[in-house]
């Protein structure tokens, strides 16, 4: 199978992903190192994301050389999630002891963040 | 066995998780069938049947949690995309996500509160709504559990994944923007990872909800859950 496609597309491709993928990575250290500096209340990887929807608004960074890269994470990013989601077993103890409130907050709180938001912007949308 | 090995084991075993808990989800579509909620389980039922603790596990875990970060980062993407779509409805956003983060920090306090949780508790659920790197920062400074402000970060986003999209469905919100809006704010980056699903005006609102609420709420938590505190006299 993979003696029909000529070693200079698969080359094109891992070179496109690997170009991606380290952009991606310099936004992400560059939100890091401007979110301490400046002492900001969010996190770098934020920081990161408006820095390159920026960059690419201003043609700093051509489209093409992100989009592969940031397709496969965004694509896969419930993967990323896993491993802190196991985490949660570290705290059964303290989940079984105190699960009723925690539980309901967590439940309350989500509905009410989804309801509000969700209904609020909807009807400022409409009403224009 | 090494190091490395249990790494790249641990990894192995992951990824396989989330391909298998992917192709089910495909077959059946059912919201309960989250691939996540699926993966996450499947693992905790495996690491105690094998009697490894989290710890161990992490050494190729967090190899793939690493890349959270750039994953966000990569959401710039579709906002730079969607940035007109966005712009428009900018300032409708902006109010939009400061009263969700106020009634998502109120709400979720008070539960506890009325509930009787002890003060360390109630601390760390306060604020459960944002993205985890800024939601354990927040309780740090507040004095609560980060890593149980963690826990609960990680099954609100689950649960915004698995019912959101039909609580949205009975609040009948059809508006895309407000989708997205919605589930960032609600379920930060699982929900997005949900959002992506369902379209690209989505994913993108979705990925700048994240950050809108984690600032706005890592700005409004702190004086409203002292207020709270206060009025309920908790000790």
């Amino acid at each position: 199978m993979w003696g029909r496609i000529p070693a200079a597309v698969v080359g094109a491709k891992v070179f496109a992903l690997a170009r991606g993928t380290l952009v991606l990575l310099a936004f992400f250290y560059a939100g890091n190192a401007v979110s301490a500096l400046l002492h900001l209340p969010v996190p770098g990887s934020v920081v990161g994301m408006v820095m390159l929807a920026a960059a690419l608004h201003f043609r700093v960074v051509p489209p093409h050389w992100v989009r592969g890269a940031a397709d496969l994470l965004i694509g896969h990013m419930q993967l990323l999630y896993i491993p802190p989601g196991v985490g949660v077993m570290v705290y059964f103890g303290l989940l079984r002891r105190e699960w009723l409130p925690i539980v309901a907050a967590g439940v309350v709180g989500m509905l009410a963040v989804l309801m509000v938001v969700g209904i609020l912007q909807q009807w400022m949308e409409r009403r224009g | 066995m090494g190091d490395a090995l249990a790494a790249a084991l641990a990894i192995a075993v992951t990824v396989a998780a989330y391909l298998a808990a992917r192709r089910l989800y495909a077959r059946f579509r059912h919201p309960l069938l989250n691939p996540l909620l699926v993966a996450i389980t499947a693992l905790i039922v495996l690491l105690y049947a094998a009697g490894i603790d989290y710890a161990e596990y992490d050494r190729g875990g967090r190899l793939i949690s690493y890349w959270l970060g750039p994953a966000v980062v990569a959401l710039g993407v579709p906002l730079w995309a969607q940035m007109e779509e966005i712009a428009r409805r900018g300032r409708a956003m902006l109010v939009s996500i400061i009263a969700g983060s106020v009634v998502g920090v109120v709400s979720g306090t008070m539960t506890a509160i009325l509930l009787g949780a002890p003060r360390q508790v109630v601390l760390s659920v306060a604020p459960r709504s944002v993205t985890t790197p800024i939601a354990m920062g927040v309780a740090q400074k507040l004095g609560g559990l980060p890593p149980l402000t963690a826990v609960l970060v990680i099954s609100s986003g689950v649960l915004g994944a698995v019912a959101g999209p039909a609580v949205l469905r009975l609040a009948r919100i059809r508006s895309r923007t407000a989708w997205g809006l919605a589930m960032g704010s609600a379920a930060h980056g699982i929900g997005t990872a949900r959002a992506v699903e369902e379209g690209e005006v989505e994913g993108a609102t979705s990925g700048l909800a994240i950050g809108l609420m984690g600032l706005a709420t890592a700005i409004l938590a702190p004086p409203i859950v002292a207020v709270l505190l206060r009025i309920f006299s908790v000790r």
